[in-house]
């Protein structure tokens, strides 16, 4: 008994949606005959491909050994009243289940949505206008926060103890801890693959012991501090953001404006302090290592001596190099911080908003330290350094 | 408190808030009372939130003023606003704390900011306050090493580490069960009792309304400010707005269940 229960129900699972159409007896009346499963995952007829070319006075559907149904049964079944809409018959469902006919009426009372007024295509100028102005207004953020940043830190040298010397500590080990490995390695190549570069062209005229030269200047002046900045950047800048932008989600940075304490002074100026600390120092570090890159391939492949390689980059490397490229990274470090502080605080308060955020540090932050740059060559060439 | 206490705590004055141009609450007037717990209820979307981001001093208002004790805040200076600030403990929906210091530290920091207290002093009122919430003895752990629960109540601690006169609750009810909600509940009486705190809570915790509140507010998104105002049992019973009673009374359009909700398994669309 049981047994047979179970295999008519298995059999019935298995009824497939059909849709048949007869011309009825009623003359020009059309019966349309709905029966089986009708699944939305599975495939049930269409109301053109049942109907076809007919053309009929009036259309009545009826349930015939009617199965399990979901809501393509009623959009089969909207179809077909508009179709009778359209060519003016009358459409009957009254034989219908009683909650399909309701379901039926739902789609009939159903508000359309209002079109979206459509934004008009926008000249290009209309769109470089907008562009600019994203451009102003992100400018004058940056402007409002290095203000902000200044006035904390005029107030950190009139109350040295108030400021969160701690949090700096905290944040220059981890600065140091996060970049230290992959400053190593790339200063390294850098120096390798200038090197490379340079012996290919200058032992043309037999002057492969001016790769020293070449590659101490480079790396010195540029090399090192740009490629330790930009790999700080990358790191400990994107990690700034992304810390901050968590902490406004998560409403920590509304607790502390709460109470009176400004997020600039508790957040930024530790953070920022500290990578302006760790920057210089970072750099340095660079430098030494592009050096030693670049002696590397000297004494393997060019076959000059270390102790040659590094008389010859001492005479030509000045202090006044060393110390130019330092200062310079001074200033990165704080573009880093500023960047990746700045983002992190207006953040929007979403998951998303902490993922752009925390990109959005990067690329500023690699912006404003290539902008540096620029300046300072400028200045450099102008005062003759 | 003092016979010098004034008959209002907070006042607000035809307080229009919004973000841009999206004018969230127009012209909403109150007031609250010393010792009072106050709840803000309303729909979603009625402008609670906004309503106390203005309130804490973190939404700037559009227009109109708020005063707490007689002071405008509105209007303050740097330093009158800081004054204001320190008169007011608030928990945070998402509880706050700050996630790289531990418990001691968040309950430290306030104390640091507004007193000059000494170490030792600091120690035992962050070991006093945790007991009141009671979580003694977890000074050292990290906000992310305790349940929600134990979270929601150490934010507690903390906006109570000044003994504010004030304490805003932004959803205190959120993510929390029956059991932990009721003890949460307890928690706010036992602190009004005992420091006489006036309380603003917006919530719309039903139990939490009916056990707590002395009056409620009702906000509406449509008429963009207060649409009731009274004690929640006077509201539900009495209230001329439909809407307001619908809400206390948790009717609404709420549609019946059948007796036997999966017996018809042949549509699973009917009723």
């Amino acid at each position: 008994m049981t047994a047979s229960h179970s295999l008519m129900q298995v059999s019935a699972e298995l009824k497939a949606a059909t849709a048949r159409l007869e011309a009825g007896p009623l003359g020009s009346e059309c019966l349309v005959k709905v029966g089986g499963d009708w699944r939305l995952s599975e495939p049930v007829p269409s109301w053109n491909s049942v109907v076809g070319k007919r053309t009929a006075a009036s259309v009545r559907v009826v349930a015939e050994d009617l199965g399990k149904w979901d809501t393509s049964l009623v959009l089969f079944l909207a179809h077909g009243r508009a179709w009778c809409l359209e060519s003016k018959n009358s459409f009957h469902a009254e034989a219908l289940p009683g909650d399909l006919q309701a379901l039926l009426l739902r789609v009939s009372t159903m508000v359309a949505p209002k079109p979206m007024a459509k934004s008009a295509v926008k000249s290009n100028w209309a769109l470089l206008e907008t562009v600019e102005k994203k451009w102003a207004s992100q400018a004058m953020e940056i402007v409002t926060f290095v203000g902000e940043c200044a006035l904390g830190f005029i107030g950190v040298a009139r109350k040295p103890r108030r400021f969160r010397w701690m949090d700096c500590l905290v944040q220059m080990q981890q600065c140091w801890a996060s970049s230290l490995p992959i400053v190593s390695l790339v200063s390294f190549l850098v120096g390798v693959i200038l090197a490379f570069q340079a012996a290919v062209q200058l032992q043309q005229f037999g002057a492969a012991v001016y790769v020293a030269d070449l590659v101490g200047l480079a790396v010195v002046r540029e090399m090192g501090p740009i490629m330790a900045a930009m790999i700080v950047a990358g790191g400990t800048g994107a990690g700034f953001a992304a810390q901050l932008g968590n902490m406004k989600v998560d409403e920590e940075i509304d607790a502390l404006e709460t109470l009176g304490i400004s997020s600039v002074d508790f957040l930024a100026l530790p953070r920022l302090l500290a990578v302006a600390i760790m920057m210089p120092i970072l750099a340095f570090y660079a430098n030494a290592l592009g050096i030693l890159g670049g002696m590397f391939v000297s004494t393997t492949m060019l076959d000059i001596p270390a102790g040659a390689y590094w008389i010859e980059t001492q005479n030509r490397v000045g202090l006044s190099d060393v110390t130019g490229g330092l200062f310079k990274s001074l200033f990165f470090g704080m573009a880093i911080g500023l960047a990746g502080c700045l983002r992190g605080m207006k953040c929007d308060r979403s998951a998303a908003g902490v993922g752009t955020a925390t990109s959005s540090a990067v690329v500023t932050g690699i912006l404003l330290i290539i902008l540096a740059d620029a300046l300072f060559a400028l200045i450099f060439n102008v005062l003759g350094i | 408190m003092t016979n010098s206490t004034p008959a209002s705590v907070i006042e607000v004055k035809n307080l229009s808030c919004g973000y841009g141009e999206t004018v969230v609450l127009q012209d909403v007037s109150f007031v609250v009372h010393p010792q009072e717990l106050l709840f803000v209820i309303g729909g979603s979307g009625c402008g609670k939130s906004t309503l106390l981001r203005c309130l804490i001093g973190l939404l700037k208002p559009l227009r109109g003023d708020i005063a707490y004790f007689g002071k405008s805040f509105t209007t303050a200076d740097a330093a009158q606003r800081r004054e204001i600030l320190k008169t007011f403990g608030v928990l945070y929906q998402n509880n706050a704390l700050w996630s790289s210091m531990t418990l001691a530290e968040n309950i430290s920091l306030p104390l640091e900011e507004h007193t000059s207290l000494s170490r030792e002093d600091r120690k035992e009122i962050i070991a006093l306050k945790l007991k009141d919430v009671g979580l003694s003895g977890s000074e050292e752990l990290y906000p992310s090493e305790l349940s929600g629960g134990m979270q929601k109540r150490a934010a507690l601690a903390r906006a109570l580490a000044l003994d504010p006169a004030i304490v805003f609750f932004d959803e205190p009810s959120e993510g929390l069960d029956p059991i932990t909600l009721r003890e949460m509940d307890l928690l706010i009486l036992h602190v009004r009792e005992t420091f006489g705190t006036t309380m603003v809570i917006v919530s719309h915790q039903l139990s939490s309304i009916f056990r707590l509140a002395d009056r409620v507010i009702v906000l509406d998104r449509e008429a963009r400010g207060i649409i009731a105002e009274g004690s929640p049992a006077e509201l539900a019973a009495n209230s001329t707005n439909p809407r307001v009673r619908d809400f206390l009374n948790q009717v609404g359009d709420s549609p019946k269940r059948t007796n036997q909700p999966f017996a018809d398994k042949e549509n699973h669309f009917s009723k």
